[in-house]
């Protein structure tokens, strides 16, 4: 699988959110506004790139046997990891997020990525997919929260100086002064409304991308794995 | 394909004149005259309200059929989005700023039932979940009741005064804002003051004309129930959902009424009052999300009934009839599967009848 290929799945073709559907509990959890979907999806990336890397290289010494609870303790000790650093360094974020980061253990996204990718490919490959897998999640959680924040609360990027430190403070913006607010937006109902509407729109692009393509058979295929949970 | 080629031949298939706009344009004739009364009651604001929830409702429906590559005229004149609007705008506080109707119509036949593939595929009552949507997301606005001031007496606002109220340019005047039965018996018992007192001498008693604060279509319980018992005389509806319903929600009224009045609502508060009547006769009978057998109507309908008394006198919202219809909406496929109609030959179990002892009892 060369670079272009990697890279183009992470972000766009095997989008774990939008196109694997994994990863759902954070992706409805956190993702009411566009920091907190950052946060997660950024604690995320590191994950995915860490283990990569060490499930890549050491998957001549495990046996298929095992393989299953070796690649957990791995994911959990980076996750254990993530977790207390965040909790030092970023105190503010990990209160809001707290009890997601150590949920990402059991994001079945990073078990995904090592089970049907690291495991079975070099170092530097695996590592790259990591980081795009990562990145497409950082980018559907935050592009989530954003549009339930938007229309929730009228803000954009709120307390992302909290996460970011205070130079990222002009990233809050109040795009509606005096809005009154959409409850349900910031709600858990609102996190399927939006997941369901954007899958609906990357379907619908693709299909125009697709039916662009004059020749038929060049057409990319949507493949779709189901989610887990 | 020639059409005539699907139509079955022969008998035993007999035709009616029952189509969908057919059945939605009597529902909605029925409907006519508390929805005036409604008008009548909160004036202009209410007229404008109506429309716009209307329109959204259409113009939602229109979009997605469209969207979809439908021809949206066959869809839009069956009728059923347009009861969709109209059962939304009786729900609505008759006050409300136009875009609160504006939003729960679109929200009603845009992501309730045209998401799910239109009329006939949809989970949820549409225009109870629009309902649902709109008293989570906009509480205050949902729960500003007004003073009923008829059309035609000097304090209600004109022509010109509705449409600013509509549109939200001036703040209703506190004198008028008022509290539905529900909500202020809800408000005193929070507050420690017992129903014996609170109600006595204020002007929240039951009024069986309607004159009192609540939705577009509360105040009119009666006519409400008037037109449902047209529909049933019409046939269009079974009388086993409106009944178990009622008896859900006055069962319970009467027995706790019984044992503590001064802590329960009389059995005809909680029967006039919020959506109990609309809901009974007009939403949970809806054919598309209520079970198919009439042993499941029993149980749906009482399930309704009973889960709007638990909410309305437990619950932390003054009125549950959406949320009570919302969840015995989701609990119809399971009340299918357990109670499904007898099949034609065989018994309740579903293994054959004997011929012989058929024959015998026949």
């Amino acid at each position: 699988m060369n670079t272009r290929e990697i890279i183009k799945n992470g972000l766009w073709d095997q989008n774990i959110v939008f196109s694997q559907l994994l990863g759902m509990c954070p992706t409805m959890a956190v993702t009411t506004s566009g920091t907190n979907g950052l946060g997660m999806g950024l604690a995320t990336t590191v994950v995915l790139v860490g283990a990569n890397i060490l499930i890549s290289s050491i998957r001549d010494f495990v046996s298929p046997q095992v393989r299953i609870p070796v690649y957990i303790v791995v994911i959990a000790t980076l996750v254990t990891l993530v977790d207390m650093s965040l909790n030092a360094w970023m105190h503010d974020l990990y209160r809001v997020l707290g009890l997601f980061i150590a949920l990402i253990v059991v994001n079945c996204a990073v078990l995904g990525r090592a089970e049907s990718f690291a495991s079975r490919s070099t170092v530097l490959a695996s590592a790259l997919d990591g980081l795009c897998m990562g990145l497409g999640f950082t980018v559907a959680l935050t592009g989530i929260g954003l549009i339930r924040e938007l229309i929730g609360m009228g803000t954009l990027f709120n307390q992302a100086s909290l996460l970011l430190g205070p130079r990222f403070a002009f990233l809050e913006m109040k795009v509606f002064p005096d809005y009154g607010g959409v409850l349900m937006m910031v709600l858990p109902p609102a996190g399927f409304l939006v997941l369901g509407l954007l899958l609906a729109t990357k379907r619908l692009v693709e299909r125009r991308a697709a039916a662009s393509v004059t020749s038929g058979a060049a057409a990319l295929a949507v493949e779709n794995a189901t989610g887990c949970h | 394909m020639n059409l005539n080629q699907l139509q079955p031949p022969t008998a035993p298939h007999s035709l009616s004149a029952n189509s969908v706009s057919r059945i939605m344009l009597t529902v909605l004739a029925t409907l006519v005259p508390a929805t005036t009364f409604g008008f009548w009651l909160y004036g202009w604001p209410a007229l404008f309200l109506w429309i716009i929830t209307v329109l959204a409702a259409l113009l939602g429906e229109a979009a997605c059929l469209k969207l979809a590559g439908n021809n949206a005229l066959p869809t839009l004149s069956d009728g059923s989005a347009l009861v969709t609007g109209w059962l939304l705008a009786l729900s609505l506080p008759p006050w409300a700023p136009w875009w609160i109707g504006a939003v729960g119509g679109l929200f009603a036949t845009m992501l309730a039932k045209q998401v799910f593939g239109g009329l006939g595929y949809n989970l949820f009552n549409p225009a109870m979940v629009a309902r649902v949507f709109l008293l989570i997301s906009f509480p205050v606005q949902m729960t500003v009741w007004i003073a009923p001031m008829p059309i035609t007496s000097a304090a209600a606002p004109g022509f010109h005064d509705g449409l600013l109220i509509f549109l939200g340019n001036i703040p209703k005047p506190d004198a008028i804002a008022s509290a539905s039965l529900l909500g202020f018996a809800k408000t005193e018992l929070s507050r420690g003051t017992d129903l014996l007192h609170s109600l006595v001498g204020s002007a929240y008693g039951i009024s069986l004309a309607g004159a009192r604060a609540g939705s577009l279509g509360e105040t009119a319980s009666l006519l409400i129930a008037a037109g449902g018992l047209v529909l049933l005389t019409l046939r269009i509806i079974a009388w086993h959902i409106p009944v178990s319903m009622i008896a859900g929600i006055a069962i319970p009224a009467l027995v706790a009424n019984a044992i503590d009045p001064a802590r329960y609502l009389d059995v005809t508060s909680h029967l006039l009052s919020g959506g109990a009547m609309l809901g009974a006769f007009y939403i949970a009978t809806d054919y598309v999300t209520s079970p198919n057998s009439k042993a499941g109507q029993l149980v749906f309908g009482f399930g309704c009934g009973f889960l709007t008394y638990v909410i309305r006198t437990w619950g932390g919202y003054p009125e549950g009839v959406a949320f009570a219809v919302l969840v015995l909406n989701a609990c119809t496929p399971v009340i299918d599967r357990y109670l499904k109609p007898r099949i034609l030959g065989r018994n309740w179990r579903g293994a054959p009848l004997d011929p012989a002892v058929e024959r015998a009892k026949s």
